[in-house]
């Protein structure tokens, strides 16, 4: 903590709420307070330590905030470069690209999406034209899932990221998509994420949070609120493909109202350490929610997945599937609870992690559990921890593939359940690709 | 002999449990030999025993591939080495599709870093489809998930056609068909025939030699060949059942 509390970090932050690229927020007041209340939660906060439970299995030795500081806007050229590298889906509902926190590329959004009355803005313009929004939506839940302190970091130093809100009854059926970028050697970057889908609305985002080369030391604390309204439809493709040298944190909170459908990806091959805190709440009857998570871990990364599926009303579903590929001396944690209030009646709710080791070296803790209140519900969960099946292997040999590319293949089979439910082609062969450099770094 | 299979008192094991005992057997290139044998004689292990699967121990013996001994060497370098294995129970590869199993396989033999033509690729791949009457969509369906034992069957056979091994030994291909199957597979390994290619049929039944006329047949009784003839020694036991193998040729 005393590293968080160095002149580097606070000097920073204290400067930056007085400066004059903050005047814009001190217009907000209520905004300017929220950061505020953030800096001090974060200081009151403890850093977890290896006793604690949420934190089980994780190395908290090597959790360290020091020696990061915001980056200043990256130089022309470079910001255009990364633009040129943005292009994964080739027409876009929206495209906003964030270079180091800084924004460098607004969407100019179709006229019919404008009227339709469709806001799709980078946070600093959403402060400027739609603050009531935000201070009804905005960091309205805490982290809960034991990265509350790093929340709380993000809180003070919110500035980048967008807000998306699709209006009733609009579909959009293009995805819209956000890249930040990391780009400056000990960046910090507080990407956020605020996704409102009112009644009916239907809508898909993709976002990527890359690096512009792979062994910048970033660190990276990220958020993303969905707010799902009845009989809303989001669909969400959430890549993490940091530098190899990140800590990164993104912790993510899901409301979905009544019959609504969420569905979800992410899909992580970045960062030295990477710790995903993911909360859904089913707040209305019948909704349907759909939770999947794939990581290829290689050389010493961890992949800290903590998932909390809360069912406050009945009739509804939630599912949760995360899948791991493991190699060299990597490691990967999942812990997920499925609770269950009273009276959230016939629900079904199911939660499986699926952990595929392809050295020796590499470990995979699970730790899946259910808190069921209400007595008329369908609820399981499953972890299994396994290598390859050595007949498969034994078959793709047989026909000449040498070992190593055939445990890749295995692998890449062995995510392909979950890639198979990214709809955008584009979006999916984008990660499809990620994951195949992936595995050729080892 | 560097125009030849050559298996030459094979000796193999599972376990504690002898299997292969002295077995030796020569397939010239050009030739189509059958072995036929009641079950649990050692006809799987003999296939997966050359094919350098890992349950099992060769004790002794050589397989000379055109003068390459392929005993002791990994799977995926006996199957480079030219010799090809139809299954008789193909793996199911969850995730994997056909297209990009057998293009995998064949960037496997290609040398090192030369790129792929992806378009002569699927080419010859719809082309061999459409010979086993194997409909075009199944290049994206996930490697023998869910599939018939009859398309199973087709599918090693599809790849059978688009490696061109040397040699392949084709196990059982003939269990799970049914007549309309077994004539279409028959008919694929039937343009495989020809003088540049070896292949050894391990069947129970002599059904499938009546698709694929063998030069020669040889009989298997607890771990090596008992018998040899023509192709008429298959009908030959057919007729007399393998109890006749049981009291005459393996005691002699």
């Amino acid at each position: 903590m005393d590293t968080l509390t160095s002149p580097a970090l606070t000097g920073i932050l204290d400067s930056a709420l007085q400066s004059a690229d903050s005047a814009q927020f001190r217009a907000h007041d209520w905004f300017a307070i929220l950061r505020q209340q953030g800096w001090h939660t974060f200081q009151s906060l403890p850093m977890p330590k290896r006793d604690d439970e949420k934190w089980r299995f994780s190395d908290t030795r090597t959790l360290s905030l020091s020696g990061y500081a915001v980056a200043p806007a990256p130089p022309d050229a470079e910001a255009a470069k990364l633009f040129a590298r943005s292009q994964f889906i080739s027409r876009p509902a929206g495209l906003i690209v964030h270079v180091d926190g800084h924004c460098i590329h607004k969407p100019a959004l179709a006229p019919e999406l404008t009227a339709q009355g469709v806001i799709f803005e980078p946070l600093t313009d959403a402060l400027r034209h739609h603050p009531a929004l935000l201070k009804q939506y905005l960091l309205k839940h805490q982290a809960g899932l034991g990265g509350d302190k790093f929340l709380a970091l993000h809180q003070a130093w919110l500035r980048s990221g967008y807000l998306l809100h699709i209006p009733k009854g609009v579909t959009v059926t293009q995805p819209f998509v956000s890249i930040h970028w990391t780009l400056a050697e000990g960046a910090a970057v507080f990407p956020h994420a605020l996704v409102i889908a009112d009644e009916l609305a239907q809508v898909t985002i993709h976002d990527f949070h890359l690096s512009a080369q792979p062994a910048i030391r970033a660190l990276a604390i990220s958020a993303c609120d969905i707010h799902a309204g009845s009989g809303a439809k989001v669909h969400r493709l959430a890549v993490q493909g940091w530098s190899s040298t990140t800590q990164s944190f993104q912790i993510d909170n899901t409301c979905g109202g009544r019959d609504s459908l969420i569905s979800s990806v992410q899909a992580a091959v970045g960062s030295r350490r990477a710790r995903l805190e993911n909360i859904v709440r089913i707040d209305g009857p019948g909704a349907d929610v759909r939770l999947c998570g794939i990581s290829v871990a290689t050389g010493e990364q961890e992949f800290d997945q903590r998932t909390l599926q809360i069912h406050s009303a009945g009739n509804a579903k939630s599912d949760l599937l995360f899948k791991n590929a493991l190699l060299d001396k990597s490691r990967t944690i999942f812990s997920g609870l499925i609770k269950v209030a009273p009276d959230a009646q016939q629900t079904d709710a199911y939660q499986t992690n699926r952990n595929l080791l392809l050295s020796t070296e590499a470990e995979a803790d699970s730790l899946p559990g259910l808190e069921i209140l209400a007595n008329d519900v369908k609820c399981s969960h499953g972890a299994t921890t396994g290598q390859v099946n050595p007949d498969e292997l034994f078959y793709l040999r047989a026909r000449g593939i040498p070992l190593a590319v055939a445990q890749e293949l295995l692998a890449q089979g062995f995510l392909e359940e979950v890639l198979a439910k990214v709809e955008n082609e584009e979006a999916a062969a984008t990660v499809r690709e990620m994951l195949r450099v992936k595995f050729h770094q080892i | 002999m560097s125009d030849s299979f050559i298996i030459k008192n094979l000796n193999a094991s599972i376990g504690d449990r002898e299997i292969l005992k002295d077995f030796s057997l020569t397939i010239p290139k050009g030739e189509v030999h059958a072995i036929m044998g009641p079950n649990g004689t050692g006809k799987s292990t003999l296939a997966k025993v050359l094919a350098g699967h890992p349950d099992y121990a060769v004790q002794s013996g050589e397989a000379l591939l055109d003068g390459q001994e392929l005993l002791g060497l990994e799977p995926d370098v006996i199957a480079r080495a030219g010799l090809f294995l139809a299954f008789q129970y193909p793996s199911e590869i969850p995730g994997v599709t056909i297209a990009n199993f057998i293009r995998a396989a064949i960037v496997a033999r290609q040398a090192k870093g030369a790129p792929f033509d992806a378009k002569a690729y699927y080419a010859e791949l719809y082309a061999k489809m459409d010979a086993l009457k194997m409909d075009r969509t199944f290049t994206a369906r996930f490697v023998n998930e869910g599939f018939s034992g009859g398309e199973k069957k087709r599918c090693e056979i599809l790849q059978l056609m688009m490696l061109k091994p040397k040699y392949a030994v084709l196990d059982e291909t003939d269990s799970g068909l049914d007549i309309d199957a077994l004539r279409i597979v028959s008919e694929g390994v039937n343009r495989m025939r020809g003088p540049e290619t070896g292949l050894l049929v391990i069947t129970h039944y002599q059904r499938l030699l009546e698709y694929i006329v063998p030069d020669r047949v040889h009989i298997m009784w607890d771990g090596r060949i008992v018998h040899s003839g023509g192709k008429e020694l298959a009908l030959e036991l057919e007729a007399k059942g393998y109890d006749w193998v049981k009291t005459e040729l393996a005691s002699a």
